[in-house]
């Protein structure tokens, strides 16, 4: 029978990686003080279960690395080996390298040789040393004697008495030599006590065995008597010669001859003493009938993968069915409420059943943030390292959920956040003892729900930003700024295009990508960035996102005849101001005064080239928005409500519209534009400032 | 029935283990780490267990030494699966209590041959 | 997505079918003339709704209308080709259309009817005498009488000048 393995291939490439992203989080939490045996263990076992794994599917790259690695974590794990830094260290960069191996193996391409074999070197170098351990095992008995002329084996066999309470049956081992050639056995019955006196549960008997056979090794014995060999007296001698191979029948007593065959029955006789009782040679059997039926393997944990298109599909048609709900609504609002009762009632029920729908939908799109969180202890560490700064990362929050294309759109932003705070904000060791600051820098990262947003901050205990290097050097760049302008509007240059305070480009940050791409990248999905800071004490940037890029609570608004959404939480206000409260500024247009404040006013239907039925600011209503700290005041016709709406994207089928971010499908069918209040800011201050 | 419990920590290997010898026709039932394989051992009455040494929360060790104590396990088969072809760890399993074991890598081949050393 | 290199990868769709095998052409009219369109390419005909116009769009470029839960721009090419006499009204009728894997709906002045070309019946477009950019169209073809615009409708809502797409 021939088995295809290969089937099983999947099963090892996931488990192989899921055992490399668990060694390498173990691997982080080690440090030379904390080195408990349970992390060594973890790390210890993914090894080993790679190492077998690979063995017996045949990538033999993958299993003798990895053969390297255990013996390495294996001197660890016993103690023989203290876990330091450089032991960390390599290891890690073996998780890389097996990394690569595997996926060499499973994707059947090529391996980056070189790298194998330095890091290879590396911890044959670093396994060189005091350890030395009983490597000639049983090489006398494992060993076959190569050129040994014989004719065949004597072996005594005397197992002793518990040799059944090993699961061993002698029986079995004779049948097994059996196999190997011609055999004779003679039964020893000595030590067999009077049946009543006998423990059934005892091995008392010992044989004497000739096998016949040229080419039957010693090793091949040795391997018939491999899991006995500490269980019995076992004397295996070679027959050259037809005298050294008599055995003397009167040497041993009570014994009976069996005659070679194919398959031995071994009966035993006692010697003159007849018995009704045949004692056996096999341990005792339970009694039959005590079979319990199977119990059920476990189930396969409480999770099924479902294909991403699946659950966007899911969330389309819940979509659909938000609208087409809506829409139901909408044509009831002009019901008879008393005589149309029933069916409002009704539609009601299926209004919240709707919603309870969408979220549970939605919820199945999210995934902790920890996927994205994951990946900085292995960061921080590394580039702690290239730096030459001594830095711990603290985590907190990592199972809050978000949205799974925003999971996958934070990483990088965030990467550069966390690359920022170790490379810019934490200073070397010797600055910070010489500040009277711990010698080792902190850098937070945490997650948490905040209403319906999701904010996730990234704080150091580091030098905090330099006021007067930020001001200098936006004045090199041309960028202006008042020597009276607040803290938070200094930070928030750092934002501006190009813009580094690093005074070498490091291969860390300086990677061409910028704050700027950060707050692009958050902002397009909808969130905001925010920093604060203290010279001395530290830096704090502050992340808010939506919990998901699907739904958005809006607001709706008119101008003229079509209708736009706005996101309701850019809305601070609404308010319909008087005709002394707007201004026109020479040459920058209208603001309006609220409360002590200018805000700069712009009419959305001049914006987006509508024709508006109002275009006096006193006649119509004003909603005074807010992003990145900037404000705006928005001229409509009239507020329409506010409603949860599905958001659609419109470059699926066409291009990206500068000042709306999206679509949506309001009630009637109709499309509404989502309007994007950061890009209406940007340019409303464009057009200020030129 | 031979009904035979295979126990390891490995999903790839416990599938490779359950489904060759589920070829060979034998009836498996398997576990994933000491602890459910105990649970299982004690509801039902195995033929053989086939384990894995390294294993989370109870290693194969612990866990031959525990089905020796079980009346039902008392001469039962217990087979070790192991990658350390040192002594140390088969003297260790062989002092639990241990029938014998199967150094990986075992092709199917090699692990029918040997289940039905055992039990065939 | 970068559609021009679509186009040039696609360009065989576009191209007159070999000699012999016929092909099937949807065909409508823009003011006077009458032009025709691989009917592979159509989703649906149905009648002009109402609009939602996007901010900064040229005019020829309606606005995007809700099909089905889809966003999907609604070009008049009756504006695009500069026809005097542009109307809407119960009789509008709009072509949707799935090209490069998107959806764009065409507005038209009438659908007439589905006709087979041959290829021996499509001729190579002069360079002039038409309101189409010739880069634009296949061939005309003449069936009886009549002689057809056979739209490259690949090219045409891809081009440049038309802005229906990111262009990198």
């Amino acid at each position: 029978m021939t088995i295809d393995i290969t089937r099983f291939h999947q099963t090892f490439f996931d488990e192989s990686f899921e055992g490399l992203d668990a060694m390498e989080a173990a691997l982080l939490r080690l440090s030379p003080d904390t080195a408990d045996a349970e992390t060594i263990n973890v790390i210890f076992r993914a090894a080993h279960s790679i190492k077998g794994g690979s063995a017996t599917f045949g990538f033999m790259a993958v299993a003798e690395f990895t053969h390297l690695l255990e013996t390495l974590l294996d001197q660890m794990r016993s103690g023989q080996r203290v876990t330091g830094p450089v032991e960390i260290d390599v290891l890690l960069r073996s998780v890389d390298i097996l990394r690569g191996l595997l996926n060499a193996a499973r994707d059947a391409t090529d391996v980056d040789t070189q790298a194998v074999a330095d890091l290879s070197a590396e911890l044959q170098r670093v396994l060189i040393g005091p350890v030395d351990g009983a490597t000639a095992e049983n090489a006398a008995a494992a060993e076959p004697n190569p050129e040994q002329k014989t004719r065949g084996w004597r072996i005594r066999f005397a197992p002793y008495s518990g040799l059944f309470a090993s699961g061993n049956d002698p029986l079995r081992i004779l049948a097994e030599l059996s196999r190997l050639g011609e055999m004779t056995v003679q039964c020893n019955a000595e030590q067999l006590p009077d049946l009543p006196e006998a423990n059934p549960e005892c091995s008392y008997l010992s044989w004497t065995i000739e096998l016949l056979g040229q080419d039957i090794s010693q090793g091949d014995i040795a391997e018939v008597f491999a899991w006995v060999e500490d269980e019995c007296d076992l004397q295996v001698e070679a027959l050259v010669s037809d005298a050294a191979a008599a055995v003397t029948e009167s040497a041993v007593p009570a014994a009976i001859k069996v005659e070679p065959a194919s398959r031995p029955e071994l009966q035993l006789i006692e010697g003159g003493r007849p018995s009704e009782v045949t004692p056996t040679a096999r341990p005792p059997q339970p009694a039959a009938g005590a079979e319990i039926k199977a119990a059920p393997v476990r189930a396969e944990g409480g999770s099924i993968r479902v294909a991403t298109e699946k659950i966007d599909g899911l969330i389309n048609l819940v979509g659909e069915l938000v609208i087409t709900q809506a829409m139901l609504q909408q044509l009831a609002a002009s019901l008879d409420p008393v005589q149309n009762e029933k069916l409002l009632n009704g539609l009601a029920l299926l209004d919240r059943n709707t919603r309870s729908l969408q979220e549970a939908v939605m919820s199945t799109r999210m995934l902790p943030v920890d996927f994205v969180f994951s990946r900085f202890p292995r960061v921080v560490r590394d580039l702690a390292g290239k730096l030459g700064k001594q830095a711990r990362l603290l985590m907190s929050g990592e199972h809050t959920e978000l949205d799974k294309s925003v999971i996958e759109r934070i990483a990088d932003p965030l990467t550069h956040l966390v690359r920022n705070s170790l490379d810019h904000g934490i200073e070397p060791s010797d600055q910070r003892v010489a500040a009277g600051k711990d010698a080792v820098g902190t850098i937070r990262l945490s997650a948490s729900h905040q209403g319906g947003n999701i904010v996730i901050e990234v704080a150091d205990d580091g030098r905090g930003l330099d006021r007067m290097r930020i001001m200098a050097k936006a004045r090199e760049r041309g960028l202006s700024i008042s020597d009276t302008a607040s803290d938070d509007e200094v930070w928030r240059l750092i934002f501006a295009p190009g813009f580094s305070t690093a005074e070498a480009v490091t291969d860390v940050s300086g990677r061409g990508v910028g704050m700027d791409v950060v707050k692009k990248n958050i902002e397009a999905l909808s969130g905001s960035v925010d920093i604060t800071s203290e010279t001395g004490r530290g830096s704090r940037i502050t992340i808010r996102l939506p919990l998901t890029l699907a739904i958005l609570d809006g607001m709706s608004v008119r101008v003229g005849t079509e209708i736009f959404i706005v996101p309701l939480n850019a809305v601070v206000e609404s308010l319909q101001p008087q005709r002394d409260q707007v201004r026109t500024v020479a040459h920058q247009g209208q603001v309006v005064r609220v409360r002590s404040e200018y805000v700069p006013l712009v009419a959305l239907g001049e914006l987006f080239g509508i024709r508006a039925a109002v275009t006096e600011p006193e006649k119509g209503i004003l909603v005074l928005l807010e992003a990145d700290g900037r404000k705006i005041a928005v001229l409509v016709d009239e507020l329409v409500g506010q409603q949860q709406v599905v958001i659609k994207s419109i470059e699926a089928n066409y291009r990206r519209v500068s000042g709306v971010s999206g679509a949506t499908i309001l009630g009637d069918g109709r499309v509404a534009l989502i309007v994007d209040i950061g890009d209406v800011i940007r340019r409303c201050s464009m057009a200020v400032a030129a | 029935m031979n009904r035979i419990l295979a126990v390891d920590d490995s999903t790839s290997m416990r599938q490779m283990v359950a489904f060759t010898l589920k070829s060979a026709g034998f009836d498996v039932a398997e576990a994933e780490d000491g602890v459910a394989a105990l649970e299982l051992a004690k509801k039902e009455r195995f033929k053989l267990v086939l384990c894995d040494v390294n294993m989370p929360n109870m290693d194969g060790i612990t866990l031959v030494k525990q089905l020796r104590q079980l009346p039902d396990y008392k001469f039962t088969p217990l087979l070790m699966l192991t990658t350390e072809s040192g002594p140390e760890k088969k003297q260790e399993g062989k002092q639990a209590g241990a029938t014998g074991w199967l150094v990986k890598p075992f092709n199917p081949e090699q692990l029918i041959a040997t289940i039905n050393k055992v039990i065939g | 997505m970068n559609p021009q290199n679509q186009t040039a990868s696609e360009t065989k769709a576009g191209a007159p079918p070999p000699e012999g095998i016929a092909s099937e052409y949807l065909t409508f009219t823009l003011g006077s003339e009458e032009y025709g369109v691989d009917i592979l390419k159509v989703q649906e005909i149905r009648g002009y709704d109402t609009v939602t116009r996007i901010p900064g769009a040229p005019d020829f470029i309606k606005g995007v209308i809700n099909l089905r839960g889809t966003i999907v721009p609604v070009v008049d090419l009756r504006l695009k080709f500069q026809l005097a006499d542009v109307a809407y009204n119960e009789f509008t009728v709009m072509i949707v259309l799935n090209v490069l894997d998107r959806v764009v709906g065409i507005v038209v002045d009438g659908v007439s009817d589905v006709i087979q070309l041959a290829a021996e019946q499509i001729r190579p477009a002069p360079e002039f005498g038409s309101t189409v950019n010739a880069h634009h169209i296949i061939g005309l073809g003449t069936i009886d009488e009549r002689m057809l615009i056979l739209l490259d409708i690949e090219k045409l809502v891809s081009d440049r000048d038309l802005q229906l797409f990111e262009v990198h």
